[in-house]
Protein backbone atom coordinates (compact mmCIF):
# COMPACT_ATOMS: atom_id res chain seq x y z
CA UNK A 1 0.00 0.00 0.00
CA UNK A 2 1.38 3.40 -0.94
CA UNK A 3 1.40 6.13 1.70
CA UNK A 4 -1.94 7.90 2.12
CA UNK A 5 -1.89 11.63 2.84
CA UNK A 6 -4.23 11.62 5.84
CA UNK A 7 -4.01 14.39 8.45
CA UNK A 8 -5.78 14.10 11.79
CA UNK A 9 -6.73 17.22 13.75
CA UNK A 10 -8.39 17.33 17.15
CA UNK A 11 -11.58 19.39 17.40
CA UNK A 12 -11.99 20.00 21.14
CA UNK A 13 -15.54 19.34 22.28
CA UNK A 14 -16.61 18.16 18.82
CA UNK A 15 -14.50 15.20 17.77
CA UNK A 16 -11.76 14.63 15.22
CA UNK A 17 -11.27 15.99 11.72
CA UNK A 18 -9.54 13.89 9.10
CA UNK A 19 -8.25 15.48 5.96
CA UNK A 20 -7.42 13.31 3.01
CA UNK A 21 -5.67 14.64 -0.05
CA UNK A 22 -6.69 12.14 -2.68
CA UNK A 23 -4.35 11.27 -5.52
CA UNK A 24 -6.86 12.70 -7.95
CA UNK A 25 -6.21 16.10 -6.39
CA UNK A 26 -9.40 16.60 -4.36
CA UNK A 27 -9.24 17.29 -0.63
CA UNK A 28 -11.75 15.36 1.43
CA UNK A 29 -12.62 16.45 4.97
CA UNK A 30 -14.30 14.11 7.43
CA UNK A 31 -15.38 15.28 10.87
CA UNK A 32 -16.15 12.38 13.18
CA UNK A 33 -18.24 13.73 16.00
CA UNK A 34 -18.03 12.52 19.57
CA UNK A 35 -21.73 11.66 19.61
CA UNK A 36 -21.15 9.31 16.67
CA UNK A 37 -22.36 11.46 13.77
CA UNK A 38 -20.09 12.66 11.00
CA UNK A 39 -19.73 15.36 8.38
CA UNK A 40 -18.11 14.71 5.04
CA UNK A 41 -16.99 17.73 3.04
CA UNK A 42 -14.92 18.84 0.10
CA UNK A 43 -13.09 22.14 0.17
CA UNK A 44 -13.79 25.28 -1.79
CA UNK A 45 -11.31 25.79 -4.62
CA UNK A 46 -11.23 29.56 -4.21
CA UNK A 47 -11.07 29.47 -0.40
CA UNK A 48 -9.28 26.23 0.53
CA UNK A 49 -10.00 26.80 4.23
CA UNK A 50 -13.74 26.56 3.69
CA UNK A 51 -15.67 23.30 3.64
CA UNK A 52 -18.46 23.25 1.10
CA UNK A 53 -20.83 20.58 -0.01
CA UNK A 54 -21.11 19.33 3.56
CA UNK A 55 -22.80 15.97 3.92
CA UNK A 56 -24.23 15.26 7.34
CA UNK A 57 -24.54 11.72 8.64
CA UNK A 58 -26.32 10.51 11.78
CA UNK A 59 -24.61 7.81 13.87
CA UNK A 60 -26.57 4.95 12.28
CA UNK A 61 -25.84 6.34 8.83
CA UNK A 62 -22.15 6.51 9.71
CA UNK A 63 -22.33 2.86 10.71
CA UNK A 64 -23.95 2.02 7.40
CA UNK A 65 -21.27 3.86 5.41
CA UNK A 66 -18.51 2.33 7.50
CA UNK A 67 -20.04 -1.06 6.89
CA UNK A 68 -20.04 -0.46 3.15
CA UNK A 69 -16.48 0.82 2.98
CA UNK A 70 -14.69 -0.86 5.85
CA UNK A 71 -16.21 -4.04 7.15
CA UNK A 72 -16.08 -6.17 3.98
CA UNK A 73 -12.31 -5.64 3.82
CA UNK A 74 -11.90 -6.74 7.42
CA UNK A 75 -14.24 -9.69 7.24
CA UNK A 76 -12.89 -10.56 3.82
CA UNK A 77 -9.51 -11.12 5.37
CA UNK A 78 -11.03 -13.55 7.84
CA UNK A 79 -13.15 -15.09 5.13
CA UNK A 80 -9.93 -15.96 3.31
CA UNK A 81 -8.69 -17.49 6.53
CA UNK A 82 -11.89 -19.50 7.05
CA UNK A 83 -11.60 -20.88 3.50
CA UNK A 84 -8.21 -22.23 4.36
CA UNK A 85 -9.42 -23.92 7.53
CA UNK A 86 -12.71 -25.78 6.99
CA UNK A 87 -15.26 -25.22 9.75
CA UNK A 88 -13.69 -21.94 10.85
CA UNK A 89 -15.92 -18.88 10.68
CA UNK A 90 -15.75 -15.29 11.80
CA UNK A 91 -18.31 -12.97 13.32
CA UNK A 92 -18.73 -9.42 14.57
CA UNK A 93 -20.22 -8.80 18.00
CA UNK A 94 -21.05 -5.28 19.20
CA UNK A 95 -20.48 -4.33 22.85
CA UNK A 96 -23.71 -2.47 23.48
CA UNK A 97 -23.93 0.42 25.99
CA UNK A 98 -25.15 -1.12 29.22
CA UNK A 99 -23.54 -4.46 28.50
CA UNK A 100 -21.98 -5.99 31.57
CA UNK A 101 -18.59 -6.01 29.84
CA UNK A 102 -18.38 -2.24 29.25
CA UNK A 103 -15.28 -0.78 30.95
CA UNK A 104 -14.08 -4.28 31.85
CA UNK A 105 -11.03 -6.03 30.47
CA UNK A 106 -11.45 -8.36 27.51
CA UNK A 107 -10.26 -11.25 29.68
CA UNK A 108 -13.38 -10.91 31.83
CA UNK A 109 -15.50 -12.18 28.95
CA UNK A 110 -13.69 -15.55 29.26
CA UNK A 111 -14.71 -16.03 25.63
CA UNK A 112 -12.20 -18.75 24.79
CA UNK A 113 -12.76 -20.70 28.02
CA UNK A 114 -16.53 -20.70 27.63
CA UNK A 115 -17.04 -20.89 23.86
CA UNK A 116 -13.71 -21.85 22.32
CA UNK A 117 -13.79 -18.75 20.10
CA UNK A 118 -10.87 -16.33 19.79
CA UNK A 119 -11.41 -12.61 19.75
CA UNK A 120 -8.90 -11.49 17.15
CA UNK A 121 -9.65 -7.77 16.94
CA UNK A 122 -11.51 -4.95 18.63
CA UNK A 123 -12.97 -2.38 16.23
CA UNK A 124 -13.28 0.94 18.04
CA UNK A 125 -14.68 3.85 16.04
CA UNK A 126 -12.25 4.06 13.17
CA UNK A 127 -9.45 2.16 14.89
CA UNK A 128 -8.82 -1.53 14.89
CA UNK A 129 -6.96 -3.16 17.78
CA UNK A 130 -5.60 -6.37 16.29
CA UNK A 131 -4.70 -9.27 18.59
CA UNK A 132 -6.08 -7.60 21.73
CA UNK A 133 -4.70 -8.62 25.12
CA UNK A 134 -6.89 -9.99 27.94
CA UNK A 135 -6.29 -6.80 29.94
CA UNK A 136 -7.48 -4.46 27.13
CA UNK A 137 -10.55 -2.58 28.34
CA UNK A 138 -13.79 -2.87 26.38
CA UNK A 139 -15.86 0.22 25.74
CA UNK A 140 -19.47 0.71 24.79
CA UNK A 141 -19.71 0.74 21.00
CA UNK A 142 -16.72 -1.53 20.44
CA UNK A 143 -17.19 -4.35 17.95
CA UNK A 144 -15.43 -7.61 18.71
CA UNK A 145 -14.24 -9.68 15.77
CA UNK A 146 -14.05 -13.34 16.69
CA UNK A 147 -13.23 -16.55 14.87
CA UNK A 148 -14.29 -20.03 15.84
CA UNK A 149 -16.74 -22.77 14.99
CA UNK A 150 -20.26 -21.78 13.96
CA UNK A 151 -21.65 -23.18 17.19
CA UNK A 152 -18.99 -21.48 19.27
CA UNK A 153 -19.81 -18.14 17.67
CA UNK A 154 -23.49 -18.58 18.42
CA UNK A 155 -22.65 -19.32 22.04
CA UNK A 156 -20.37 -16.31 22.14
CA UNK A 157 -23.16 -14.08 20.81
CA UNK A 158 -25.52 -15.30 23.53
CA UNK A 159 -22.83 -14.95 26.18
CA UNK A 160 -21.93 -11.38 25.21
CA UNK A 161 -25.50 -10.13 24.98
CA UNK A 162 -26.78 -11.94 28.10
CA UNK A 163 -27.88 -9.57 30.86
CA UNK A 164 -25.76 -9.45 34.01
CA UNK B 1 -56.65 30.38 42.99
CA UNK B 2 -54.70 28.91 45.86
CA UNK B 3 -50.93 29.07 45.94
CA UNK B 4 -50.25 25.64 44.49
CA UNK B 5 -52.63 26.20 41.62
CA UNK B 6 -51.11 29.63 40.91
CA UNK B 7 -47.57 28.20 41.05
CA UNK B 8 -48.36 25.39 38.63
CA UNK B 9 -50.19 27.64 36.18
CA UNK B 10 -47.45 30.28 36.26
CA UNK B 11 -44.70 27.70 35.72
CA UNK B 12 -46.67 25.94 33.02
CA UNK B 13 -47.28 29.14 31.09
CA UNK B 14 -43.62 30.09 31.59
CA UNK B 15 -42.34 26.85 30.06
CA UNK B 16 -44.83 27.02 27.19
CA UNK B 17 -43.62 30.57 26.58
CA UNK B 18 -39.99 29.41 26.65
CA UNK B 19 -40.80 26.75 24.10
CA UNK B 20 -42.32 29.35 21.74
CA UNK B 21 -39.31 31.64 22.25
CA UNK B 22 -36.98 28.73 21.51
CA UNK B 23 -38.85 28.03 18.26
CA UNK B 24 -38.67 31.68 17.26
CA UNK B 25 -34.95 31.83 18.07
CA UNK B 26 -34.19 28.72 16.04
CA UNK B 27 -36.25 30.01 13.13
CA UNK B 28 -34.10 33.14 13.12
CA UNK B 29 -30.94 31.07 13.56
CA UNK B 30 -30.20 32.66 16.92
CA UNK B 31 -29.62 31.47 20.47
CA UNK B 32 -32.72 31.39 22.69
CA UNK B 33 -30.79 32.99 25.59
CA UNK B 34 -31.35 36.66 24.58
CA UNK B 35 -35.04 36.00 23.88
CA UNK B 36 -35.47 34.40 27.30
CA UNK B 37 -33.73 37.37 28.91
CA UNK B 38 -36.00 39.88 27.17
CA UNK B 39 -39.09 37.92 28.14
CA UNK B 40 -37.92 37.66 31.75
CA UNK B 41 -37.20 41.38 31.86
CA UNK B 42 -40.75 42.00 30.71
CA UNK B 43 -42.07 39.78 33.51
CA UNK B 44 -41.29 40.24 37.16
CA UNK B 45 -40.08 43.34 38.92
CA UNK B 46 -40.93 46.57 37.12
CA UNK B 47 -42.12 44.57 34.12
CA UNK B 48 -45.49 44.22 32.47
CA UNK B 49 -46.74 41.01 34.10
CA UNK B 50 -45.65 40.23 37.63
CA UNK B 51 -44.68 36.61 38.20
CA UNK B 52 -45.11 36.51 41.95
CA UNK B 53 -45.95 33.00 43.11
CA UNK B 54 -43.32 31.20 41.05
CA UNK B 55 -40.45 33.47 41.96
CA UNK B 56 -39.17 31.67 45.10
CA UNK B 57 -39.21 28.38 43.18
CA UNK B 58 -37.43 29.94 40.22
CA UNK B 59 -34.71 31.30 42.46
CA UNK B 60 -34.00 27.84 43.90
CA UNK B 61 -34.20 26.24 40.47
CA UNK B 62 -31.81 28.88 39.13
CA UNK B 63 -29.13 27.74 41.61
CA UNK B 64 -29.51 24.20 40.30
CA UNK B 65 -29.36 25.60 36.76
CA UNK B 66 -25.94 27.15 37.40
CA UNK B 67 -24.71 23.93 39.01
CA UNK B 68 -25.83 21.88 35.99
CA UNK B 69 -24.38 24.37 33.48
CA UNK B 70 -20.98 24.14 35.17
CA UNK B 71 -21.21 20.37 35.64
CA UNK B 72 -21.76 19.89 31.91
CA UNK B 73 -18.97 22.36 31.20
CA UNK B 74 -16.67 20.19 33.32
CA UNK B 75 -17.91 17.07 31.53
CA UNK B 76 -16.96 18.62 28.18
CA UNK B 77 -13.39 18.82 29.34
CA UNK B 78 -10.86 16.21 28.53
CA UNK B 79 -7.29 16.57 29.77
CA UNK B 80 -5.77 15.46 26.41
CA UNK B 81 -7.78 18.12 24.54
CA UNK B 82 -6.87 20.71 27.13
CA UNK B 83 -3.15 20.02 27.02
CA UNK B 84 -3.13 19.81 23.23
CA UNK B 85 -4.92 23.15 23.03
CA UNK B 86 -2.50 24.71 25.52
CA UNK B 87 0.52 23.49 23.59
CA UNK B 88 -0.68 24.51 20.17
CA UNK B 89 -2.84 27.55 20.89
CA UNK B 90 -1.53 28.84 24.23
CA UNK B 91 -0.52 32.23 22.74
CA UNK B 92 -4.01 32.64 21.22
CA UNK B 93 -5.53 32.02 24.63
CA UNK B 94 -3.29 34.68 26.13
CA UNK B 95 -4.18 37.19 23.40
CA UNK B 96 -7.85 36.39 24.00
CA UNK B 97 -7.50 37.18 27.69
CA UNK B 98 -5.44 40.34 27.20
CA UNK B 99 -7.74 41.76 24.51
CA UNK B 100 -11.14 40.92 25.94
CA UNK B 101 -11.01 41.12 29.74
CA UNK B 102 -9.50 44.64 30.16
CA UNK B 103 -12.25 46.46 28.19
CA UNK B 104 -14.84 45.02 30.58
CA UNK B 105 -12.79 46.02 33.61
CA UNK B 106 -12.27 49.59 32.36
CA UNK B 107 -15.94 49.91 31.39
CA UNK B 108 -16.93 48.72 34.87
CA UNK B 109 -14.81 51.39 36.51
CA UNK B 110 -16.13 54.06 34.11
CA UNK B 111 -19.70 53.02 34.93
CA UNK B 112 -18.90 53.64 38.59
CA UNK B 113 -18.84 50.01 39.74
CA UNK B 114 -16.55 49.03 42.61
CA UNK B 115 -13.46 47.12 41.46
CA UNK B 116 -15.05 43.80 42.30
CA UNK B 117 -17.93 44.66 39.97
CA UNK B 118 -15.45 45.72 37.29
CA UNK B 119 -13.71 42.36 37.72
CA UNK B 120 -17.01 40.56 37.17
CA UNK B 121 -17.62 42.65 34.05
CA UNK B 122 -14.15 41.71 32.80
CA UNK B 123 -15.25 38.08 33.02
CA UNK B 124 -18.52 38.91 31.24
CA UNK B 125 -16.76 40.49 28.26
CA UNK B 126 -14.00 37.85 28.20
CA UNK B 127 -15.97 34.66 27.90
CA UNK B 128 -17.41 33.73 24.51
CA UNK B 129 -20.51 31.57 24.61
CA UNK B 130 -19.26 28.09 23.74
CA UNK B 131 -22.89 26.94 23.50
CA UNK B 132 -23.79 29.52 20.84
CA UNK B 133 -20.53 29.05 18.92
CA UNK B 134 -20.71 25.24 18.88
CA UNK B 135 -24.26 25.39 17.55
CA UNK B 136 -23.37 28.10 15.03
CA UNK B 137 -20.41 26.19 13.59
CA UNK B 138 -22.58 23.11 13.18
CA UNK B 139 -25.47 25.04 11.60
CA UNK B 140 -23.21 26.86 9.16
CA UNK B 141 -21.41 23.66 8.16
CA UNK B 142 -18.10 25.03 9.37
CA UNK B 143 -16.94 22.08 11.48
CA UNK B 144 -14.64 20.85 8.73
CA UNK B 145 -13.24 24.33 8.02
CA UNK B 146 -9.55 24.87 8.62
CA UNK B 147 -10.03 27.79 11.00
CA UNK B 148 -12.34 25.76 13.26
CA UNK B 149 -9.69 23.96 15.37
CA UNK B 150 -8.29 27.37 16.37
CA UNK B 151 -11.76 28.63 17.30
CA UNK B 152 -12.50 25.54 19.40
CA UNK B 153 -9.09 25.68 21.08
CA UNK B 154 -9.75 29.28 22.15
CA UNK B 155 -13.06 28.13 23.65
CA UNK B 156 -11.38 25.29 25.56
CA UNK B 157 -8.78 27.65 26.99
CA UNK B 158 -11.55 30.06 28.01
CA UNK B 159 -13.28 27.25 29.87
CA UNK B 160 -10.05 26.59 31.74
CA UNK B 161 -9.67 30.29 32.51
CA UNK B 162 -13.27 30.29 33.75
CA UNK B 163 -12.43 27.53 36.24
CA UNK B 164 -9.64 29.69 37.63
CA UNK B 165 -11.53 32.97 37.40
CA UNK B 166 -14.68 31.95 39.28
CA UNK B 167 -12.96 31.25 42.63
CA UNK B 168 -10.98 34.48 42.26
CA UNK B 169 -14.21 36.39 41.66
CA UNK B 170 -15.98 34.73 44.58
CA UNK B 171 -13.14 35.59 46.95
CA UNK B 172 -13.02 39.17 45.67
CA UNK B 173 -16.79 39.57 46.01
CA UNK B 174 -16.70 38.23 49.53
CA UNK B 175 -14.75 41.38 50.40
CA UNK B 176 -11.41 39.68 50.79
CA UNK B 177 -8.19 41.63 50.52
CA UNK B 178 -5.98 41.38 47.43
CA UNK B 179 -3.83 38.88 49.36
CA UNK B 180 -6.71 36.56 50.20
CA UNK B 181 -7.86 36.80 46.58
CA UNK B 182 -4.42 35.63 45.45
CA UNK B 183 -4.43 32.86 48.07
CA UNK B 184 -7.93 31.82 47.02
CA UNK B 185 -6.89 31.67 43.39
CA UNK B 186 -3.74 29.70 44.20
CA UNK B 187 -5.92 27.25 46.09
CA UNK B 188 -8.27 27.06 43.11
CA UNK B 189 -5.43 26.45 40.64
CA UNK B 190 -4.06 23.75 42.93
CA UNK B 191 -7.45 22.10 43.28
CA UNK B 192 -8.13 22.12 39.55
CA UNK B 193 -4.71 20.60 38.80
CA UNK B 194 -5.16 18.05 41.57
CA UNK B 195 -8.58 17.03 40.30
CA UNK B 196 -7.26 16.77 36.72
CA UNK B 197 -4.40 14.56 37.88
CA UNK B 198 -6.63 12.47 40.12
CA UNK B 199 -9.07 12.07 37.24
CA UNK B 200 -6.26 10.74 35.04
CA UNK B 201 -5.32 8.12 37.62
CA UNK B 202 -8.50 7.33 39.52
CA UNK B 203 -11.32 8.83 37.46
CA UNK B 204 -12.42 5.38 36.33
CA UNK B 205 -13.13 4.46 39.95
CA UNK B 206 -15.50 7.40 40.29
CA UNK B 207 -16.99 6.42 36.96
CA UNK B 208 -17.56 2.86 38.20
CA UNK B 209 -19.14 4.17 41.40
CA UNK B 210 -21.67 6.17 39.38
CA UNK B 211 -22.16 3.77 36.50
CA UNK B 212 -25.22 1.59 36.30
CA UNK B 213 -27.20 0.02 33.50
CA UNK B 214 -30.23 2.04 34.53
CA UNK B 215 -30.23 5.66 33.33
CA UNK B 216 -32.34 6.60 36.32
CA UNK B 217 -29.68 5.28 38.71
CA UNK B 218 -26.94 7.18 36.90
CA UNK B 219 -28.98 10.37 36.96
CA UNK B 220 -29.77 10.14 40.67
CA UNK B 221 -26.20 9.25 41.69
CA UNK B 222 -24.56 11.90 39.54
CA UNK B 223 -27.07 14.62 40.38
CA UNK B 224 -26.86 13.78 44.09
CA UNK B 225 -23.08 13.75 44.18
CA UNK B 226 -22.89 17.01 42.26
CA UNK B 227 -25.34 18.83 44.51
CA UNK B 228 -23.53 17.62 47.64
CA UNK B 229 -20.12 18.73 46.33
CA UNK B 230 -21.57 22.04 45.11
CA UNK B 231 -23.21 22.65 48.47
CA UNK B 232 -20.00 21.87 50.35
CA UNK B 233 -18.02 24.16 48.04
CA UNK B 234 -20.55 26.93 48.73
CA UNK B 235 -20.29 26.31 52.48
CA UNK B 236 -16.50 26.55 52.28
CA UNK B 237 -16.78 29.98 50.70
CA UNK B 238 -15.96 28.86 47.17
CA UNK B 239 -18.86 28.90 44.76
CA UNK B 240 -21.32 26.06 44.20
CA UNK B 241 -20.57 26.52 40.50
CA UNK B 242 -16.89 25.72 41.07
CA UNK B 243 -17.74 22.57 43.02
CA UNK B 244 -19.98 21.35 40.20
CA UNK B 245 -17.32 22.11 37.62
CA UNK B 246 -14.80 20.02 39.56
CA UNK B 247 -17.18 17.05 39.64
CA UNK B 248 -17.53 17.26 35.87
CA UNK B 249 -13.77 17.48 35.52
CA UNK B 250 -13.13 14.44 37.69
CA UNK B 251 -15.36 12.10 35.70
CA UNK B 252 -13.62 9.93 33.11
CA UNK B 253 -14.27 10.55 29.43
CA UNK B 254 -15.86 7.12 28.97
CA UNK B 255 -18.54 8.02 31.50
CA UNK B 256 -18.84 11.69 30.51
CA UNK B 257 -20.49 10.94 27.15
CA UNK B 258 -23.27 8.97 28.79
CA UNK B 259 -23.60 11.50 31.62
CA UNK B 260 -23.98 14.34 29.11
CA UNK B 261 -26.72 12.51 27.25
CA UNK B 262 -28.61 11.72 30.46
CA UNK B 263 -28.21 15.18 31.98
CA UNK B 264 -28.99 17.10 28.77
CA UNK B 265 -32.74 17.62 29.16
CA UNK B 266 -32.46 18.34 32.89
CA UNK B 267 -29.69 20.85 32.25
CA UNK B 268 -31.72 22.61 29.55
CA UNK B 269 -34.74 22.90 31.82
CA UNK B 270 -32.91 24.28 34.83
CA UNK B 271 -30.58 26.48 32.78
CA UNK B 272 -33.65 28.08 31.21
CA UNK B 273 -35.07 28.82 34.66
CA UNK B 274 -31.71 30.31 35.59
CA UNK B 275 -31.86 32.74 32.67
CA UNK B 276 -35.44 33.58 33.58
CA UNK B 277 -34.56 34.16 37.23
CA UNK B 278 -31.65 36.39 36.21
CA UNK B 279 -33.91 38.45 33.94
CA UNK B 280 -36.57 38.65 36.64
CA UNK B 281 -34.10 40.04 39.15
CA UNK B 282 -33.38 42.99 36.87
CA UNK B 283 -35.59 46.03 36.55
CA UNK B 284 -35.87 46.81 32.82
CA UNK B 285 -35.92 50.50 33.75
CA UNK B 286 -32.29 50.15 34.83
CA UNK B 287 -31.13 48.66 31.52
CA UNK B 288 -32.12 51.66 29.38
CA UNK B 289 -29.86 54.25 31.06
CA UNK B 290 -26.75 52.05 30.67
CA UNK B 291 -27.60 51.05 27.10
CA UNK B 292 -25.36 53.59 25.29
CA UNK B 293 -22.36 52.49 27.35
CA UNK B 294 -23.28 48.85 26.81
CA UNK B 295 -23.49 49.34 23.03
CA UNK B 296 -20.07 50.98 22.96
CA UNK B 297 -18.64 48.14 25.07
CA UNK B 298 -20.25 45.61 22.73
CA UNK B 299 -18.68 47.25 19.67
CA UNK B 300 -15.23 47.38 21.28
CA UNK B 301 -15.27 43.83 22.63
CA UNK B 302 -16.82 42.57 19.39
CA UNK B 303 -13.81 44.01 17.57
CA UNK B 304 -11.35 42.55 20.10
CA UNK B 305 -12.89 39.08 19.63
CA UNK B 306 -12.52 39.43 15.86
CA UNK B 307 -8.86 40.30 16.44
CA UNK B 308 -8.50 37.25 18.72
CA UNK B 309 -9.96 34.86 16.15
CA UNK B 310 -7.91 36.52 13.41
CA UNK B 311 -4.72 35.97 15.42
CA UNK B 312 -5.57 32.36 16.35
CA UNK B 313 -6.50 31.38 12.77
CA UNK B 314 -3.43 33.07 11.30
CA UNK B 315 -1.24 30.96 13.58
CA UNK B 316 -2.79 27.92 11.89
CA UNK B 317 -1.90 29.26 8.47
CA UNK B 318 -5.48 30.15 7.52
CA UNK B 319 -6.07 32.76 4.80
CA UNK B 320 -7.94 36.06 5.17
CA UNK B 321 -11.57 34.89 4.72
CA UNK B 322 -11.04 32.11 7.23
CA UNK B 323 -9.48 34.48 9.76
CA UNK B 324 -12.49 36.74 9.47
CA UNK B 325 -14.85 33.77 9.93
CA UNK B 326 -12.92 32.66 13.03
CA UNK B 327 -12.97 36.17 14.50
CA UNK B 328 -16.64 36.84 13.94
CA UNK B 329 -17.62 33.36 15.18
CA UNK B 330 -16.15 34.25 18.58
CA UNK B 331 -18.19 37.48 19.07
CA UNK B 332 -21.22 35.88 20.74
CA UNK B 333 -21.42 36.08 24.52
CA UNK B 334 -24.05 34.11 26.35
CA UNK B 335 -24.68 31.69 29.17
CA UNK B 336 -21.40 32.01 31.07
CA UNK B 337 -21.45 35.80 30.96
CA UNK B 338 -24.85 35.54 32.63
CA UNK B 339 -23.48 33.05 35.18
CA UNK B 340 -20.68 35.46 36.13
CA UNK B 341 -23.08 38.40 36.37
CA UNK B 342 -25.48 36.28 38.40
CA UNK B 343 -22.74 35.50 40.93
CA UNK B 344 -21.91 39.21 41.23
CA UNK B 345 -25.59 40.15 41.67
CA UNK B 346 -26.07 37.45 44.31
CA UNK B 347 -23.02 38.77 46.17
CA UNK B 348 -24.64 42.19 46.54
CA UNK B 349 -23.61 44.06 43.41
CA UNK B 350 -26.98 44.52 41.67
CA UNK B 351 -25.52 47.21 39.38
CA UNK B 352 -23.69 44.51 37.39
CA UNK B 353 -27.01 42.91 36.41
CA UNK B 354 -28.44 45.50 33.99
CA UNK B 355 -25.08 46.07 32.28
CA UNK B 356 -24.44 42.35 31.76
CA UNK B 357 -28.03 41.69 30.66
CA UNK B 358 -27.89 44.47 28.05
CA UNK B 359 -24.46 43.36 26.91
CA UNK B 360 -25.42 39.69 26.47
CA UNK B 361 -28.64 40.73 24.69
CA UNK B 362 -26.68 42.72 22.15
CA UNK B 363 -23.85 40.27 21.48
CA UNK B 364 -25.82 37.01 21.65
CA UNK B 365 -27.88 38.42 18.76
CA UNK B 366 -25.21 40.40 16.90
CA UNK B 367 -22.49 37.70 17.01
CA UNK B 368 -24.33 35.02 14.99
CA UNK B 369 -25.72 37.63 12.56
CA UNK B 370 -22.31 39.16 11.83
CA UNK B 371 -20.63 35.82 11.19
CA UNK B 372 -23.55 34.64 9.01
CA UNK B 373 -23.10 37.69 6.78
CA UNK B 374 -19.71 36.30 5.78
CA UNK B 375 -21.20 33.14 4.33
CA UNK B 376 -21.39 33.37 0.52
CA UNK B 377 -24.94 32.04 0.38
CA UNK B 378 -27.57 31.24 2.98
CA UNK B 379 -27.18 27.80 4.49
CA UNK B 380 -30.26 25.89 5.43
CA UNK B 381 -30.37 24.86 9.06
CA UNK B 382 -29.94 21.15 9.50
CA UNK B 383 -32.07 19.58 12.20
CA UNK B 384 -30.83 17.24 14.82
CA UNK B 385 -27.39 18.67 15.37
CA UNK B 386 -26.40 18.29 18.96
CA UNK B 387 -24.98 21.29 20.77
CA UNK B 388 -24.63 22.47 24.32
CA UNK B 389 -27.47 24.81 25.31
Amino acid sequence: MRGVDLVETMLPGVGVRYELRTRSGEVLGIVVQREGGAEVAVYDRRDPDRARGVLRLDPDEVDAVAEVLGAPRLTQRFADLSREVPGLESGRFPVRPGSRFVDRPLGDTRARTLTGCSIVAIVRDTDVVPSPRPRDLLRAGDVLVAIGSRRGLEELDRHLSAPA
Amino acid sequence: MDDVAALLVELGLLFVGLSLLGLLARRLGLSPVPFVLVAALALGEGGIVPLTTAEPFLEAAAEIGVVLLLLTLGLEFSPPELFASLRRHGPSGLVDLLLNAPPGFVAGLLLGLPWQGALALAGVTYITSSGIVARLLGDLGRLANRETPAVLAVLVLEDLAMALFLPLLVVALAGGSALSAVAGTALAVGTVLLVLLAAQRHGHRLGRLLAHRDDEQVLLRLFGLTLVVAGLAQALGASAAVGAFLVGLALPASFADRARAILGPLRDLFAATFFVAFGLSIDPGEVLPVLPGVLLLAVVTGATKVATGWFAARRDGVALPGRLRAGTALIARGEFSVVIAGIAVAAGLPEVGPVAAGYVLVLAVAGPIVTRLLEPRPVRLGPGFPAAT
